[in-house]
């Protein structure tokens, strides 16, 4: 086959593969595969599509232990999002992924582009995207560096999301030292569609036009996944033109012009143009289809002269469709666009050749076999090995802990701390009410929207802790999909599905796969005992920088189903009603909020978490807020039982006190008691004439369930076994929460551009 | 929301055409129209229709510019001033207070003078100015129809606005532009139905009934 006819590029050979990522040995797979050199396109094809952000190819072998079927599931992982059914005819799509990589080299537009990405995969799908969630990471807010990171993914994340008139409606943002180098940017976006019309990426009907929409194309973020493959080093700042540029406009017109083209019988399949562009989108296409394209990039819509076959094909630009229209409905479908001021061309065809064949005017420049690009990618069953220091890790000494001489100052400072602090300051700048479907707003366990039109509403959270990852990977899983089931069970709702972005080290060192893979357990255990199947999700590996890595972060999202009448949020809501705590108090104290604040440790075994007990709270909860016996509920998390008291206090629209008085007949330590992290714990409040219908459900369910005091007055008053721990007035406990983000973001401007 | 809850017949209009089908209020609802590029609602502000939504407005017909709306009412000129960006530089998403000032619009009869509401505002540029020879003319003429106001936890003024402005009407009063949300707050289930008698109000003024 003739060279690809450009003259100004170095020999093809092992080095150039290794510029793009390709090591020694895959090259000279990939040499083997083809029976010949391959050209330069060719190796910019194979190198992105053997990226392990396109090829999954440390992960695949583990993330085949996850459950992702059930009865309610439409579309499990494979496709652009998962779907699960909601009723009336409705399926909810979602999905989350991760932005990791652009977001720390160019925070705005990394983030901004991380919210176009996944709403093209709902919408992608044939559903209209309504809701969005972010899960950020960040260095400390002392840090001017990390500030700016901070600000400019806030307002990327808000520029696009707002523009598009997405509600974001919730999330979570978490800081830690060791997200310095390396801050994660996760977002998620939930789409309801009609059921049996769900749309999927596949190219089918040989001879079929192959389509291309949206915005044109540029030399943007040319070898973006290649780049999410890896470690960052020096000179990290020099990737910034690697970083794409978003279009919110765009991408409403796009959004727009789709689901019209998908209300019509036009399409076969579409599928959107993410990472590795227009190279990840035909060869996916082609590769469900089991056929083969064949694109003439001279036909592909370009913004800037001269772009080469390799740039075309790599080109990592917004906003931007790949669709395989049903013969004869081109003209039907670029009329559509048309209407949206929008690109449509007919760039190739669906062939029976199972091959991806480039072409430029008469000139082939690129022909390869899909197999090896998709299924046929590298896979690798990599060395597992717990980090040397493992068991030194897990050793905490609780007696060594002193007892703090104030548990008014620990609360304070627990709610002060900036992973637990309000977030109002991030919450405040996303539109998290357009649409007018939002029914609990950000702040609370979940958030919930209604649809429209049904008696159905859907809560969602995204969460992970990735302290007890690092403790304990297998039960830092499991904790992470039973508090995302939490959250929602805490808004009223039944967890329906999940989604999972699985944010790790360098794969290539035996620890972080070990990591990787114990949390995959933990995740599929906890996924199998509540019933709750992943049908979508994203890994993303290499958040190293300087050999230095994050901890173990998976997120986990979980979609549950309401009724509108029983939608529940975490703040007290009037004087006078009855607290009641459900679940078990233990002395576990390892891996918590306060330890690593008040003690500096991070150290010990994370809280256990018994997955049958866990089970049985959510089946307590929905059963008596069901009833509608539940004024507010909130589950007991970081910082424990007393911070999740003073925000259930301090987070509504109005503060109302409380006093409530423990037991402690086992005699904990009670800085246990208060600021411990025992997991399947939920506070609720509930009007007094119902405390004994809920104590008498959650008896037959078998939970621990205990009426501790009464909402009320202006003062935050708990106390253990008689003794008075904490009093404080609720203004001193809101201010330490609400101006923790503000004031360590105040004086400070961005500290770099 | 004005189809679902208020129960009015509602058509939606396409931005090129250039004719309104027969209707009694135009509705320019918030968004970010052209992406808020340019300059918020300029771009909009040269649509083919807007011909004839001034038409419209200078027959005496109801117009409501809500956030995006109110900019692009200000923007084609239907109303006076300018809308800046957010003295915090930010978006700003949250409820705030909002006083009634004028009972006498079209948009206002079901309120009393000095109820204060609490509505969401969601915008980066609704900061009201106008130089002081407007300004004074807008008091005079009684044409401030909201200001922001504190509330518990909530700052007055969240934008910066002049004379703490959050809505304004025109000289014939049958034109408003406001920048917090009141179908935002129109439903038991969004929290809030402060917003909804402002609609029931158009539709009492296009009745005949008062």
């Amino acid at each position: 086959m003739a060279s690809s006819g450009e003259l100004d590029h170095p020999p093809i050979d092992a080095a150039l593969a290794a510029r793009h990522g390709l090591t020694p040995e895959e090259y000279a797979t990939c040499c083997d595969r083809l029976g010949r050199q391959p050209t330069l396109v060719e190796l910019g094809i194979v190198s992105v599509m053997w990226s392990e952000h396109c090829s999954y190819k440390s992960s695949r072998v583990h993330l085949k232990r996850l459950p992702t079927t059930g009865p309610q599931v439409l579309q499990g992982p494979g496709e652009n999002a998962g779907a699960v059914d909601i009723g009336d005819g409705l399926a909810a799509v979602f999905k989350i992924e991760s932005h990791n990589h652009p977001s720390f080299i160019e925070p705005y537009q990394g983030a901004a582009t991380g919210v176009g990405g996944i709403l093209r995969d709902i919408f992608t799908m044939g559903a209209r995207p309504v809701a969005l969630l972010d899960s950020l990471r960040f260095g400390s807010l002392e840090d001017a560096d990390n500030r700016y990171l901070f600000e400019r993914v806030v307002a990327g994340i808000a520029g696009y999301g707002n523009c598009i008139g997405v509600p974001t409606v919730g999330g979570e943002v978490a800081f830690h030292e060791l997200y310095r180098f390396n801050p994660l940017v996760n977002v998620f976006c939930l789409g309801i569609a009609a059921k049996d019309r769900l749309f999927r990426g596949e190219a089918s009907g040989v001879g079929n036009p192959v389509m291309y929409v949206g915005a044109k194309t540029g030399r943007d973020g040319i070898h973006g996944a290649t780049m999410a493959s890896e470690e960052f080093g020096e000179g990290s700042a020099a990737k910034r033109p690697m970083v794409q540029v978003g279009d919110p406009f765009t991408e409403k017109l796009l959004l727009e012009a789709c689901l019209e083209l998908m209300s019509q019988d036009l399409i076969v399949g579409i599928q959107d143009m993410g990472a590795a562009g227009l190279t990840s989108s035909s060869c996916e296409m082609a590769g469900r289809g089991g056929t083969g394209i064949e694109i003439d990039v001279r036909r592909v819509p370009t913004r800037e002269t001269g772009m080469t076959p390799y740039e075309i094909m790599l080109s990592e630009s917004q906003e931007r469709m790949l669709l395989v229209a049903k013969p004869g409905c081109e003209r039907a479908v670029a009329d559509i666009f048309a209407k949206w001021e929008l690109e449509a061309a007919v760039i190739g065809r669906v062939t029976d050749t199972g091959r991806i064949a480039v072409v430029e005017g008469d000139k082939t420049v690129a022909d390869l076999p899909i197999a090896i690009l998709t299924d046929g990618a590298p896979k690798y069953e990599r060395p597992l090995a717990p980090p040397a220091f493992q068991e030194l890790l897990q050793n905490l000494s609780v007696d060594a802990l002193p007892m703090p001489s104030s548990s008014n100052a620990v609360l304070l400072a627990l709610l002060a701390s900036p992973t637990i602090s309000s977030k109002a300051w991030v919450y405040d700048q996303y539109d998290h009410m357009v649409g007018t479907n939002t029914m609990v707003v950000p702040g609370s366990d979940a958030a919930v929207i209604r649809i429209k039109g049904t008696s159905t509403a859907l809560a969602m959270s995204v969460d992970g802790n990735s302290r007890y990852c690092m403790l304990n990977p297998y039960v830092g899983g499991m904790i992470a999909v039973a508090e995302a089931c939490r959250n929602v069970v805490c808004s009223g709702a039944r967890p329906l599905g999940a989604t999972d972005c699985l944010n790790f080290g360098n794969p290539e060192r035996p620890e972080v796969m070990w990591q990787f893979a114990l949390v995959i357990d933990g995740i599929s255990d906890a996924c199998r005992a509540f019933g709750v199947p992943v049908v979508s999700g994203n890994v993303s590996f290499y958040n190293e920088t300087k050999g230095l890595g994050i901890y173990p972060t998976p997120v986990v999202g979980v979609v549950g189903k309401a009724s509108v009448r029983h939608v529940i949020s975490q703040a007290f809501q009037a004087p006078g009603h009855a607290v009641i705590i459900l679940g078990e108090t233990k002395e576990e104290l390892g891996g918590t909020e306060y330890v690593a604040r008040w003690h500096h440790r991070e150290l010990g075994l994370p809280p256990e978490l018994d997955l049958e007990a866990e089970t049985r709270l959510y089946a307590c909860c929905l059963e008596v807020m069901a009833a509608g016996l539940v004024q507010s509920a909130h589950d007991c998390s970081d910082g424990g039982l007393a911070v999740a008291i003073a925000e259930s206090c301090i987070s509504g629209r109005s503060r109302i006190g409380v006093r409530v008085e423990v037991a402690n007949p086992r005699g904990l330590r009670p800085d246990a008691v208060l600021f411990g992290e025992s997991q399947s714990r939920v506070v609720l409040s509930v009007r007094p004439d119902a405390v004994k219908a809920v104590l008498a459900v959650a008896d037959r369910i078998g939970v621990p369930a205990a009426w501790v005091g009464e909402t009320g007055g202006d003062r935050l008053l708990m106390s253990i076994a008689g003794e008075t721990m904490i009093d404080l007035a609720l203004g001193e406990a809101a201010n330490a929460w609400r101006d923790a983000v503000p004031s360590l973001l105040k004086g400070t401007s961005c500290a770099s551009s | 929301m004005l189809r679902d809850v208020v129960g009015a017949s509602v058509v939606d209009v396409w931005h090129r055409d250039a004719v309104l089908p027969a209707v009694d209020l135009v509705v320019l609802p918030g968004g970010f129209s052209y992406g808020d590029y340019l300059r918020t609602g300029a771009l909009a502000a040269c649509s083919p229709i807007m011909g004839a939504i001034k038409a419209h407005a200078e027959r005496g017909g109801l117009v409501l510019g809500i956030c995006n709306g109110f900019q692009i009412l200000i923007e084609s000129g239907l109303l006076p001033g300018a809308l800046l960006r957010n003295t915090s530089l930010r978006f700003i998403c949250r409820p705030v207070g909002v006083r009634v000032e004028r009972s006498d619009t079209p948009f206002t009869s079901r309120y009393a003078v000095g109820q204060v509401l609490t509505l969401p505002i969601a915008h980066a540029d609704g900061s009201y100015w106008a130089d002081p020879g407007t300004l004074r003319r807008l008091q005079d003429d009684a044409r401030i129809v909201f200001r922001y106001v504190a509330t518990e936890g909530g700052a007055a003024n969240p934008n910066g606005s002049l004379d703490a402005i959050a809505g304004i009407c025109s000289e014939r009063r049958n034109i408003l532009g406001l920048m917090p949300h009141p179908e935002r707050a129109s439903e038991p289930e969004l929290g809030s139905r402060d917003g909804l008698p402002l609609f029931l109000s158009a539709v009492d003024s296009l009745c005949g009934a008062r």
